[in-house]
């Protein structure tokens, strides 16, 4: 049934079936947000398959980050709704992961890593509710899965910007959903970070995790999703990565960004050289 | 000849005040200890959020709240005081979201608006009715810490808890109890708001309750404080907690630490000086908070020094900086 499903994922919203709603892990309908007025996303219409590591890339302002913290919930919006496993977003949400971005919080936060990834946890405890030894258990998992079990009783302001970002990571998998929504992982980490982070997201994708990444940069872009969402204020393309990453609408979402358009006329210069692989 | 600063006398400044003068003294840093913790508390939160200058304006615009409830109901009664104080908190929190979010004007901006246009409001209040409200402008300032064991109350060993002092006590256990209690919600909303929603807690109503959390504290704290004095009380229990620890409860536990010691040391201070108490004690408070960053084991001056020597041979500090910038 997922095969089936994928096969037909394309950009065009197509009405779904009632009772196979269920297992749409988020649908975007007709959305549009605006800051001051001025629309930053627009008409925006997406449905995710099951199962996928995605993409979301664009240039800067295209609305990457609203588009996740929207379909969230987290903002207001004009118009248009977000369903997540066929029920409305804000009923979803103990399925729904997230990491923000690595800047949008103080590190100097008198916290040690164990904590800050004991905060994915929070959604499972509910009001009034202690972390049991349960939690602490999986907190534990988590930190070892990305290799930060040593650093757990650490100080959050003593760690490198990739730890950071693996301490975000185990959050996430704290939270232990179905859909994860992570806003720029990639961003100021070292090289073997940035590999364990991928093969964690691939190990979440197997599991049949649904997993958007808001991602800059559009080489890498191509080896890591499986498909991508260009995006600039409007769905430009979503679809399987080798369908979509191309020139003509590559340059449709980069516009006139002519630093931009030479990165992408090398990476699918790349791509069509190593076409052997 | 007089003197600038009066002769030390051991007996009379350090031993009198907790022997013949107990009964006096001991009410007076009782409350100062309570009235320290529950801003203390409180207020580490504020710093974590970066809002010390709101529990600033908070303090100030209680007074209108104050000067409108006592108008309105004639009467200096505990509940139309707080409610009164409350009010007054949260439209000073609102307003100063209003501003920011409908204009072009920056928060810090927008605080400053609020909270002296709120302010100015409650001073003309006093003025003009100056004759009906008992609120002298000098105590709403700066508080008068030595009457608060005066009234009659519950007499237990030999020492008279008065009503204000088994209010404070009531305001300071309710405090700690709701931070204990929603330690994790006011944890994660403080850290990571984004998180928070996922996580499904609704952070700005974090927020509001913790804007009238801070009302409360705030109007309960003034009969002895005053206006302004309250500030020092909201920000350096959780400043100097914060120099000395990069843990949260930790530090929360040492901003009480840090009231109780600037209370009892205010006491002696003020003995010695024979000045305004609370003002003593906002004094100790602040040579502790000077205390701690020189001595702190992690971050003081000192430590930092020591540290600094070593460090020469490693590689220059600016590196992760450079890292930081070729990334962006």
């Amino acid at each position: 049934m997922d095969s089936k499903r994928t096969s037909e994922v394309l950009s065009v919203p197509t009405p779904q079936p009632p009772e196979s709603a269920a297992e749409v892990p988020l649908e975007i309908h007709d959305l549009t947000v605006s800051y001051h007025k001025k629309p930053v996303l627009w008409g925006i219409d997406v449905v995710v398959p099951p199962g996928k590591l995605i993409g979301i890339v664009g240039p800067n302002g295209a609305g990457k980050s609203t588009l996740i913290k929207a379909a969230m919930g987290m903002l207001p919006v004009s118009s248009g709704w977000v369903k997540a496993f066929g029920k409305p977003v804000k009923e979803s949400l103990t399925r729904i992961g997230y990491v923000p971005q690595r800047e949008s919080v103080d590190w100097d936060f008198p916290v040690s890593v164990m904590d800050v990834v004991m905060m994915g946890r929070y959604g499972h405890l509910g009001l009034l509710r202690r972390p049991s030894r349960h939690d602490r258990q999986v907190v534990l998992e988590c930190l070892d899965k990305v290799k930060m079990l040593p650093y757990a009783n650490r100080q959050i302001s003593n760690l490198s910007g990739g730890q950071q970002q693996r301490v975000f990571l185990a959050r996430a998998l704290a939270q232990e959903s179905d859909l994860y929504f992570m806003d720029e992982p990639f961003a100021g980490v070292d090289a073997a970070t940035e590999a364990a982070i991928v093969t964690l997201l691939h190990n979440l994708r197997d599991k049949g995790k649904t997993i958007l990444v808001v991602h800059h940069d559009l080489p890498s872009a191509r080896q890591y999703f499986d498909m991508l969402l260009l995006l600039n204020m409007r769905v430009v393309a979503f679809g399987e990565t080798k369908t979509v990453f191309n020139y003509d609408l590559l340059q449709a979402t980069y516009g006139g960004r002519l630093t931009i358009l030479s990165e992408v006329a090398d990476a699918v210069h790349a791509r069509e050289s190593g076409n052997g692989r | 000849m007089t003197q600038l600063i009066p002769a030390f006398d051991f007996h009379q400044v350090i031993v009198a005040p907790w022997s013949q003068d107990a009964a006096g003294t001991f009410p007076i840093v009782l409350m100062g200890f309570l009235v320290g913790a529950a801003c203390g508390l409180v207020g580490t939160f504020l710093i974590l959020r970066r809002m010390a200058l709101v529990g600033d304006a908070i303090s100030h615009s209680v007074l209108p709240g104050i000067a409108i409830a006592f108008l309105l109901t004639n009467s200096r009664g505990t509940l139309p005081m707080f409610i009164g104080a409350l009010a007054a908190g949260i439209v000073t929190t609102l307003l100063i979201e209003i501003i920011h979010r409908k204009t072009r004007v920056k928060q810090d901006a927008a605080i400053g608006i609020a909270f002296t246009s709120l302010f100015a409001v409650g001073v003309i209040l006093i003025s003009l009715y100056a004759s009906k409200i008992d609120l002298d402008q000098e105590c709403v300032l700066y508080g008068e810490i030595g009457f608060i064991g005066l009234e009659e109350g519950i007499t237990l060993g030999g020492i008279n808890f008065s009503p204000q002092l088994i209010r404070m006590a009531s305001v300071t256990l309710v405090v700690a109890a709701l931070i204990l209690i929603f330690y994790k919600e006011l944890l994660v909303s403080s850290f990571d708001p984004a998180l928070a929603f996922s996580v499904g807690i609704n952070a700005s109503v974090v927020h509001y309750s913790l804007m009238c959390v801070l009302s409360a504290v705030v109007v309960s704290a003034f009969e002895s404080v005053g206006a302004i004095l309250v500030i020092a009380m909201l920000i350096l229990p959780g400043a100097t907690g914060s120099l000395l620890s990069q843990r949260l409860p930790r530090v929360m536990g040492l901003a009480v630490l840090h009231a109780a010691m600037s209370s009892v040391m205010g006491l002696h201070l003020a003995t010695w000086l024979d000045c305004s108490i609370a003002a003593s004690m906002v004094v100790m408070g602040a040579f502790l908070f000077a205390f701690a960053w020189i001595f702190s084991p992690s971050q003081g001056i000192i430590q930092r020094f020591i540290r600094s020597k070593p460090k020469l041979d490693e590689p220059p500090a600016d590196l992760p900086a450079a890292e930081k910038s070729a990334v962006g």
